[in-house]
């Protein structure tokens, strides 16, 4: 599960790791008012920013034509017009994809001017099965094209989970940073807070993107996390009441979200051949060999291993709910279950959700023959095929019909 | 010849009262595998199907049984502690098939884990099958949730981080009179107790396998690593297939581990890998076996 960056930053100045002040509105007086407080504390600059979980919002541009979906500003009035600008308005940028998200939350923070800018995460390696934060000097821009480009430029420390993140390797970090004398001692403070914001929510990524030396309105140099991206781990959220609050269904896509209710494993796509298969391997494997035979899946979908009737014809609604899908490939192997039992389920689903789209339905498993009989004698539009390739096929020449 | 478990293995279940681990218990026991015990905290004493003696800690169960191997189906939040209980007692073999536990609990596991004698197969997984020589591989090992009748006794490795596709490859096998040494799935999470290249190694010094089908899937690098160990050290042929080349960058397609993330851990990497060690490359899911019985 993925949070906002309000959330995010709230999450780390728990653990005492340091903070633009700031606070989320969804109204422009409320943006206004919020300013105001800030202007009074000291600070000379506001910026607004648009709370959407996707990347590339102060390059986005708003559908209202808008461009930038982070602002800065020197007075309330003007944090007042860019709030007014941007609530209620569809944000698009290039993490969003052309529909774009729509901005309903602003993150008004105060802004000191920023004097130099780091790379800080904390992740799994999955290579160690162990912590590792990961820091840099290159600060404020894309990170992966770093990592490929200068390797050498961003420094690796690997946590011990006995122990978890001990001080001197904090020291070692910020060190390597170049930070020294006061930034230095803050610089422990702030990255074993990271590590255990990390550790004690169960996140998948923490992300400090960038974590800046600031001058601040007493005039001093701090470090700040001016920007902060966190990734829950959806295994751990029921130890974590607080975290699932943070849940904003607005950002997920519906479907996905129907879904989940009924334990699918669903992930829309681009295409227009919806599969509907057991299995989260078997489920790739079938998207990609409807593309290897030249069509274009329409959404990953796992309905699990028992594929009861319930879930197929849940299964069925909401592949029915994409108005892009023209056919559907049903790739079970029935393992444990009974291909009969399997295929009456499929029947009674494809009665009760009224479907006319061409159905290719690959059954494997025990009592196959059965399962294929009860398939071809239902009376309904159903091809029966007999391995995945067979079935790949015969979908993407029905749907190019 | 087979690798990790054989006929003979002794089995103890963690969690065997409940509905699923109860479910496959009776299936592996129609399968003729040998489950000795079965532990549920409070329910010591009770017999499971008026057969299986139950008890209430695993050291318990081993000391009485002498089980060396372990079936854990129980619910998430508890499975880390199963796990480490049984590597306190000593157990040879715990296959965890329990979807769902949090990423940090197995982070723990797998450090508690450092120089214990215990090897850790899944968890998510399908768990391990030896087949046996009876009808239908009757009278083989079957620890986890794989269905049985698909397996045949013979001289194919099969390792997956999937499990149905681990069967799709077994079914492929057995439908043209090709059996299998063990099959073995790993599962689909990103920290697991036992990875694709410790599985080739043991097949690699298995003289009952002959050909080993290796499968994967997008995210992190455990196949690129046993691609590298297979060019140099692997005396016999691999074939592999991996799943995921449509997978849209930064979801996770169902299983935790399978996502691409910075750029990392893409089907094509992977695909190159293989190519690089000599290892078959199965076009499509469909051909596998066939990719496999070509190089044997």
């Amino acid at each position: 599960m993925n949070i906002h960056e309000f959330q995010a930053k709230q999450l780390l100045a728990q653990y005492g790791v340091a903070v633009p002040p700031g606070e989320v509105c969804t109204s422009p007086d409320q943006a206004r008012k919020i300013a105001e407080r800030i202007f009074a504390s000291g600070e000379k600059t506001v910026v607004v920013k648009s709370q959407i979980h996707a990347g590339g919002r102060g390059k986005g541009t708003f559908k209202s034509g808008f461009q930038g979906g982070v602002k800065l500003c020197k007075t309330a009035d003007e944090v007042f017009e860019k709030a007014k600008a941007m609530l209620g308005n569809v944000l698009v940028t290039k993490q969003t994809g052309p529909e774009g998200r729509l901005v309903s939350k602003l993150l008004v923070a105060g802004a000191p001017p920023i004097k130099k800018e780091f790379y800080l995460a904390v992740l799994l390696d999955r290579a160690s099965s162990r912590p590792l934060m990961m820091a840099s000097r290159e600060g404020g821009v894309d990170i992966e094209e770093v990592a490929a480009k200068r390797p050498e430029a961003i420094i690796k420390e690997t946590i011990d989970p006995a122990v978890g993140m001990m001080p001197y390797q904090a020291r070692k970090l910020a060190g390597a940073l170049g930070l020294t004398g006061e930034l230095a001692v803050s610089a422990v403070k702030l990255l074993l807070g990271v590590y255990k914001t990390w550790w004690e929510c169960d996140a998948s990524m923490v992300e400090i993107n960038p974590l800046c030396i600031v001058q601040s309105p007493d005039g001093k140099d701090a470090l700040s996390a001016v920007d902060a991206k966190i990734g829950l781990d959806d295994n751990a959220l029921f130890r974590h009441k607080n975290l699932q609050e943070m849940r904003d269904l607005a950002e997920e896509a519906p479907l996905e979200i129907e879904a989940s209710k009924f334990n699918l494993n669903y992930i829309k796509l681009d295409g227009n051949i919806a599969c509907l298969v057991n299995g989260a391997g078997l489920a790739m494997a079938t998207m990609d060999i409807i593309q290897h035979y030249g069509g274009s899946p329409a959404n990953f979908l796992d309905v699990g291993g028992g594929a009861s009737k319930e879930q197929v014809t849940a299964a069925f609604k909401i592949i029915l709910s994409d108005p892009n899908v023209k056919g559907i490939l049903v790739n079970i192997f029935g393992g444990i279950m009974q291909c009969d039992t399997i295929a009456t389920g499929i029947v009674a689903a494809v009665k009760e959700t009224n479907l006319h789209l061409p159905v290719v339905v690959r059954l494997e498993g025990n009592n196959v023959a059965l399962g294929k009989k009860i398939l071809q004698e239902s009376g309904l539009t159903l091809t029966s095929a007999d391995s995945m390739a067979d079935a790949a096929q015969k979908i993407v020449r029905a749907v190019k019909k | 010849m087979s690798i990790l478990v054989s006929s003979s293995t002794r089995v103890l279940v963690q969690g065997i009262t409940g509905s699923f681990g109860g479910r496959h218990t009776e299936l592996s026991l129609g399968y003729g595998t040998q489950i000795v015990a079965g532990v549920t905290p409070g329910k010591g004493g009770q017999r499971f199907e008026n057969k299986v003696p139950i008890f209430d800690t695993v050291a318990e169960a081993v000391k009485v049984t002498g089980a060396t191997a372990s079936a854990i189906f129980v619910p998430p939040p508890f499975a880390a502690d199963a796990i480490l209980e049984a590597v306190d007692a000593a157990i040879d073999l715990v296959v965890c098939i329990t979807e769902g536990i949090p990423v940090n609990d197995m982070v723990k596991v797998k450090r508690a884990m450092e120089g214990q004698k215990t090897r850790l197969i899944g968890p998510n997984c399908p768990g391990i099958v030896t087949p046996g020589e009876g009808r239908e591989s009757f009278g083989g090992c079957r620890i986890g949730i794989a269905p049985g009748y698909i397996h045949k006794r013979g001289n194919v490795g099969v390792v997956s981080r999937s499990g149905t596709l681990t069967y799709e490859a077994v079914w492929q096998l057995t439908s043209r009179g090709v059996g299998q040494s063990t099959c073995v799935g790993i599962g689909g999470d990103p920290v697991n107790g036992t990875s694709h290249l410790d599985v080739i190694k043991l097949f690699n010094q298995d003289p009952d396998t002959h050909g080993i089908i290796m499968i994967g899937e997008i995210g992190g690098s455990a196949e690129e690593e046993a691609a590298e160990w297979i060019k140099k050290n692997c005396k016999k042929p691999v074939a592999g297939f991996i799943a995921g080349a449509t997978a849209p960058p930064g979801r996770r397609m169902g299983h935790a581990g399978a996502i691409v993330s910075g750029g990392k851990g893409t089907a094509a990497a992977k695909i190159a890998a293989f190519r690089e060690a000599g290892i078959g490359i199965a076009e499509t899911p469909t051909v596998m076996a066939e990719t496999l019985l070509k190089m044997m």
